[in-house]
């Protein structure tokens, strides 16, 4: 579905993302793990042409070479992205901000209208009308992935959904992640809490420092403390 | 009781047009970030089509309102499918540039708007010619009251409904609302921009056209609509709040009644009063009625500014020897010569002065030539009231200057980026409009003419060696002023504001020093050139004027010492020498503005900065 290689991004001169490589299969939930400050913003911004992917990398999705392409056209392409500071806007409401993601239906998709998504996200049924300013942090990390699956994307990238949430929230949000999964999406997600991402996650990709230090399935992960160690805060 | 009344409802009947521009430029703005100068010469096309459009209907079949409804129409989607243009061609390729290159380039395109519309409906004013429906009154309280003006005062309101319609009620509507307060977000859902920034565009430029239509009965179309009306419109603008259009509909009311009651109570600054009134609304709200703090404010002439650098040694020898021979030019060049390097002299302090708020300040002003003009007139107003000689005229000058930039730096300094933009232009426009207005004391558009110089400074050779000595002796008194401990606070507060603050200094105060050192640069400058010239004129405070400045200073290079020097010789020189023998030297100009900051987004310093450093190897592989 998704095949990341010899990606390489800047800030300015400073080189970020180095080599990294990913292989994410379709309907499984890959999850990439690391400190503060690894480098899993960056990749998912890099596969999203929001950052600027240098040149000789290669971001391949479902066949289709995306690598230095606008970020719309990747969007228009079904890959939805949920960025880690949620980004709602504020002066819409949630219906509106719904309608800002809302795409053409997908082949092969069932597609997502409020009413499917309110099915999942029973907090937002409530609120319809509300300005996004005024809902809580959960409420709107609930808003900005109900906004992105408007869109119809085959895969989504998630950027650290549970950051900051509430417990009983981050539980919702397991929930929601599996349900998407379930509606035949692949996922992508950013953690840095290895007890959610072993909650949702089908394999892991371990970053440090801009590069892919470990790839394996969460049950092979479970079984190695050392890298755990070396490469997590647990 | 019946006067406040009339009075009331032309001020009503005036708003819908400023209305009607005051939310297309709101909009542009909101959206694209980008504040459109050219929205001024939309508002002017509008005028002009509509002249156009509306006599070939009536010439085609009957003087119909219908057909004159259908003209206005037509003409303001043609201007709205030009606004699109532009943008698909010029705006599209700038979005990431510098705000500063941004307006310029917008400028560049009122500069060429200008010589079309001249090229193509010539010099003189053109009135539509009016059906009797148009001249009809009607009897409102003992008065007479165009019938026309009536139907205007719902025009505003009715646009104001629609659009509220558009954003509200729209996927349209809605995508732009999103994109004005976070486009990329918008971009990564799978949103076109360009769609949606060609549509905002068309949008906003239909407005102005559509304002420019509808004063065509009551006005004529002029070639100086363009800028006569955007400082209004910038006025309105940031009173209202900028990208709100509920904010723009308040502004335009208010501005619009003040204009209506202030032409009856104090003919002569109608101006001034608006003035007043933005100042007191600035005041109060920072950020305009409906306005909020803008989120990401960009420092205006790009990223992080590197340190000013002194100009080389051999820059240093090079200068003192030009300025050797323009001081022997007496002895061996003719009078024309001799009366270049004056001018020369004269524009170098100009953008000196610029330069010295600008680069190590960061504070761009779009109306710098309005310290220039209060200098001018400052000799010459002392000259026919007080009959001040020369040597007092000279230091009066740049007093009246500096003390206008206290008045209006106090406002200035306290914004930046695009308020600061607006605002020093509205200012320039203000000072501009007592001139030309005010005609028993300025002598408005005829100006004052016999400011000469004392007995002794008369002969030619002996006025260029006071230009040289005053100006090139304030202008380096200026780059000292850079090198001494002001100048270095001043950077402070440029590059961080809230670290200068941390170690003790007064950001805004020593903002509005440089501010008020600047225009008395300026007010010299303007001084000498009044008697080198023996007259003065509104021109003097005109926007191209305050533009030119810009120029200089960015040819040159924001961030050189020396740039300012070479910029306004370059210019001065390029100008007199090239421009000036082409007819349509205005397009030329812009064309050549349009392009510069196409070929360079990042300036002219930037790009050769950029050279210099790959070519020593600094880019990182
Ligand atoms: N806009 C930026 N400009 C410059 N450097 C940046 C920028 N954004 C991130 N960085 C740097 O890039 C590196 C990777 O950042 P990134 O945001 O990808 O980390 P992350 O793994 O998502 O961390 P976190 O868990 O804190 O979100 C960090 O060293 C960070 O300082
Ligand atoms: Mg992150």
């Amino acid at each position: 579905m998704l095949s990341v290689r010899q990606l390489n991004a800047f800030y300015g001169r400073a080189h970020i993302l180095r080599d990294v490589a990913l292989e994410v299969a379709r309907g499984e939930v890959l999850v990439l793990l690391g400190r503060n400050g690894a480098g899993k913003s960056t990749t998912m911004k890099a596969i999203m042409g929001l950052v600027r992917p240098a040149p000789g990398s290669s971001v391949s999705f479902a066949g289709t070479e995306i690598a230095g392409s606008p970020p719309y056209a990747i969007a228009r392409l079904g890959l939805g992205y949920v960025p880690e500071d949620r980004r709602i806007f504020t002066d819409l409401t949630v219906m509106e901000n719904l309608e800002v993601g809302r795409q053409k239906p997908r082949d092969g998709l069932d597609p997502w209208t409020p009413q499917r998504l309110f099915a999942i996200f029973p907090n937002l049924a409530a609120m319809k009308d509300r300005p996004g300013g005024r809902m809580s942090g959960g409420e709107q990390q609930m808003l900005t992935i109900a906004r992105t699956l408007m869109g119809n994307p085959r895969l989504v990238l998630l950027d650290e959904p549970s950051e900051g949430l509430a417990p009983v929230i981050v539980q919702q949000m397991a929930e929601a992640i599996r349900a998407v999964k379930a509606a035949g999406l692949t996922v992508v997600l950013s953690e840095q809490n290895l007890h959610f991402a072993e909650r949702v996650a089908d394999r892991a990709a371990i970053i440090e420092k801009g590069i892919v230090r470990w790839t394996g399935t969460l049950d092979a992960l479970r079984a190695e403390p050392a890298i755990k160690a070396q490469y997590l805060s647990v | 009781m019946d006067f406040i009344l009339i009075q009331f409802l032309t001020g009503l009947a005036n708003a819908s047009a400023l209305f009607l521009i005051a939310s297309g430029l709101t909009v542009i703005f909101g959206v694209t970030r980008i504040v459109n100068f050219a929205h001024g010469s939309f508002y002017m096309l509008g005028a002009y089509l509509t002249w156009t459009i509306t006599r070939a209907l009536w010439d085609w079949s009957g003087r119909e309102p219908a057909l004159f409804i259908a003209g206005i129409l037509l003409a303001a989607l043609a201007v709205g499918a030009i606004g699109a243009l532009i943008e698909i061609v010029l705006l599209r390729r700038i979005y990431r540039a510098p705000e500063l290159f941004q307006l310029l380039a917008t400028f560049g395109v009122v500069l060429m708007i200008q010589d079309i519309a001249l090229a193509v409906w010539g010099p003189e004013d053109l009135p539509l010619p009016r059906p009797p429906w148009l001249r009809r009154f009607v009897e409102i309280a003992g008065s007479r009251f165009p019938q026309y003006d009536l139907i205007l005062i719902f025009v505003g309101p009715a646009v104001l409904a629609l659009l509220w319609f558009l954003f509200q009620r729209t996927r349209f509507g809605v995508l732009v609302r999103a994109a004005t307060q976070d486009r990329e977000m918008v971009a990564a859902l799978g949103v076109d921009q360009r769609v949606l920034f060609t549509g905002v565009f068309f949008l906003g430029s239909t407005l102005a056209g559509l304002g420019g239509a509808i004063v065509l009965p009551s006005q004529s179309a002029f070639l100086q609509m363009d800028l006569a009306i955007i400082a209004e419109a910038f006025v309105v603008v940031v009173v209202g709040g900028l990208g709100s259009v509920p904010g723009a509909f308040l502004a335009a009311l208010l501005i619009a009644q003040v204009q209506a009651f202030g032409i009856v109570l104090v003919p002569k600054a109608t101006l001034v009063l608006v003035f007043l009134v933005m100042a007191i609304v600035l005041m109060i709200r920072p950020y305009g009625l409906l306005g909020r703090p803008q989120a990401h404010a960009r420092a205006a002439t790009g990223a992080v500014e590197p340190v000013i650098r002194p100009a080389p040694a051999i820059l240093g020898w090079a200068g003192a020897a030009a300025l050797l021979v323009a001081a022997a030019a007496p002895f061996f060049a003719g009078p024309y010569m001799v009366t270049v390097l004056v001018e020369l002299a004269v524009f170098v302090l100009f953008a000196a002065s610029l330069h010295f708020m600008m680069g190590p300040g960061g504070i761009v002003s779009f109306g710098h030539a309005a310290y220039f003009g209060l200098g001018a007139y400052g000799a010459a107003l002392g000259l026919r009231y007080l009959a001040v000689p020369m040597e007092a005229g000279i230091v009066l000058a740049p007093l009246l200057a500096g003390a206008f930039g206290l008045v209006f730096g106090w406002f200035a300094v306290r914004l930046s980026g695009v308020y600061l933009a607006m605002l020093t232009l509205a200012f320039a426009q203000i000072v501009w409009a007592a001139a030309f207005q005010w005609v028993e004391f300025t002598g408005g558009d005829n100006g004052i003419l016999g400011v000469w110089p004392s007995e002794w400074a008369r002969e030619k050779g002996a006025y260029l060696w006071l230009a040289l000595a005053l100006c090139i002796g304030a202008t380096l008194l200026l780059r000292r002023i850079i090198y001494a401990p002001f100048g270095y606070a001043l950077r402070a507060t440029r590059d961080s504001e809230l670290r200068a603050e941390a170690i003790g200094l007064n950001a805004v105060r020593i903002r509005l020093g440089a501010f008020v050192i600047a225009a008395l640069g300026a007010g010299l400058a303007g001084g000498v050139y009044a008697y080198a010239k023996g007259s003065v004129f509104p021109t003097y405070i005109s926007i191209p004027k305050s533009i030119d400045a810009l120029l200089m200073v960015l040819l040159g290079g924001v961030q050189t010492v020396s740039g300012p020097v070479v910029g306004a010789l370059a210019f001065h020189t390029l100008f007199l020498t090239v421009l000036q023998a082409f007819t349509w030297w205005r397009f030329i100009l812009g064309f050549a503005i349009v392009l510069l900051v196409l070929a360079f987004p990042q300036g002219i310093a930037g790009f050769v900065r950029q050279r210099w450093e790959r070519a020593r190897g600094l880019e990182a592989a």
